[in-house]
């Protein structure tokens, strides 16, 4: 058999695990988006409660490693209290991801909102909008754009952290990919592994640059 | 009858006294200008005005309505909340930098206030920017985001924009200061009508020409304080204290 040959055979393999990996970036990704919201306003809040809360939070997740998360979260937690079972490695994988990449955007969506020039809530505060208002209709709005750069860099970025999920058994493209390398006793399948990586994140790069264009329109 | 009244207004930042026992009254339909050197407390005192800075002490009186009384940075008394909030919606602000809503178009700035602050009806809420689009010659642009337009037409957007929420007095502070020198006449003019249909206004201004075209009654501030106030032709011409007379020259 020759190479292109060996190439096709493991396709199926290798597209199966690339699938497990898409999902998990962008249902993590997508979830966590929207959790790193609330603990972004969280941690610019006045309130010390919340504000420590949201804070520890983002120390704890962004300040320990995420293999050492996933661990816990399978293996770990179910030691502390049975109802913490997560039987699901997928589900568990899924949590992990969510909250780890909560904790990164979370800074991104404060630095965004912190970037807005302080006039704008001044404005928004004469015409006598609430602070949520302002936050709802002038602020968040400007910062979405400012935010997609640095959300696509997210994606880019949990795509390869997903590789780690292995250890909790689950079949990601780099776990297939290696299974094959050691049944097959050949290096030859990274080489389509690492192209079908390049695929995923030039896509993503495409539809980012797409929203970039798109949510400029007023700049 | 007063549209804003204070009593001894003080406001310190750290150290530094900005505003130094400031009493000023600016009566219905007027228009006062407020000049000086810079560094006088001129927009610290219209910023101190609408809240968008805290007063350190002295008293506010909006609509002969004691609106706020502060001693040594702790409010003393104050209105009711509600009362406090349809107080501020009575003074429409304008700023030196427009800091219209880059997000919304021109349409949507005047929009926002009527729609989402006093919740009328979007119909009534669209025709009534309309009428004050065109009121500031804006009507074609009513579409555009402000990015495409010039300051001169951006600043007269946020004319439109304060003028949306129906308030009793307009506060401009330096409403031209960030303009090309081609674009303060279209500012002026607008703010000209404005005072000519009766609105009352507060400007804080380098526009002497205005100042002595537009004003009731001019005050002049320097080292946070009120030095001087007359007449345009008082304090235009027969300056009474010394820093007025050097400031005066120096700009006329």
């Amino acid at each position: 058999m020759n190479g292109m040959t060996r190439i096709l055979i493991w396709m199926p393999q290798l597209l199966k695990g690339a699938q497990t990996t898409i999902i998990i970036t962008i249902l993590s990704v997508a979830v966590g988006l929207i959790l790193s919201l609330f603990l972004a306003l969280g941690k610019m809040s006045k309130h010390a409660v919340l504000n420590r809360l949201c804070s520890g939070y983002i120390f704890f997740f962004r300040g320990t490693p995420l293999l050492m998360q996933i661990y816990f979260i399978y293996f770990g937690l179910p030691q502390f209290h049975p109802a913490l079972t997560i039987r699901s490695a997928f589900l568990a994988a899924m949590i992990a991801y969510t909250l780890n990449t909560a904790a990164y955007l979370a800074e991104n969506i404060r630095a965004g909102i912190q970037s807005i020039d302080k006039g704008q809530f001044e404005a928004a505060r004469t015409i006598g909008m609430t602070g949520a208002q302002t936050m709802r209709y002038v602020i968040i709005p400007q910062t979405v754009r400012r935010l997609i750069p640095p959300v696509g860099n997210e994606f880019i970025m949990v795509l390869k952290d997903v590789s780690l999920v292995a250890i909790i058994g689950l079949a990601d493209l780099t776990k297939v990919t290696r299974a094959i390398s050691s049944s097959a006793a050949t290096a030859l399948v990274y080489i389509p592994a690492m192209i079908i990586y390049l695929v995923i994140t030039a896509l993503f790069q495409f539809v980012f640059n797409k929203l970039e264009k798109k949510y400029s329109v007023y700049e | 009858m007063s549209i804003i009244r204070t009593e001894d207004l003080c406001k310190n930042f750290g150290d530094l006294q900005v505003l130094k026992n400031v009493n000023l009254t600016v009566r219905s339909g007027e228009v006062v200008v407020i000049i000086g050197p810079s560094g006088a407390g001129k927009s610290t005192l219209l910023r101190s005005l609408n809240t968008l800075e805290t007063i350190t002490s002295g008293k506010i009186f909006l609509e002969d309505k004691l609106f706020q009384r502060v001693e040594r940075g702790e409010v003393r008394e104050e209105m009711k909340k509600e009362e406090k909030k349809a107080a501020l919606l009575e003074m429409g602000m304008v700023f030196q930098r427009f800091h219209l809503f880059p997000n919304m178009t021109v349409k949507e700035n005047v929009l926002a206030g009527p729609l989402y602050v006093q919740k009328i009806p979007k119909g009534e809420a669209e025709k009534r920017a309309l009428e004050l689009l065109e009121k500031v010659g804006l009507l074609d642009k009513a579409d555009d985001y402000p990015s495409h337009l010039s300051g001169g037409q951006q600043q007269r957007v946020a004319i439109a924009r304060a003028l949306a929420m129906q308030p009793r007095i307009m506060l401009f502070d330096e409403p031209t200061s960030a303009l090309d020198p081609e674009l303060v006449g279209e500012v002026l003019s607008v703010m000209k009508d404005l005072a000519s249909q009766g609105m009352t206004m507060l400007c804080v201004t380098h526009e002497m020409g205005f100042a002595r075209e537009v004003a009731d009654r001019v005050v002049f501030m320097a080292d946070g304080q009120i030095l001087e106030e007359g007449t345009p032709e008082e304090i235009f011409n027969q300056p009474k204290t010394a820093k007025a007379q050097q400031f005066l020259a120096s700009i006329l």
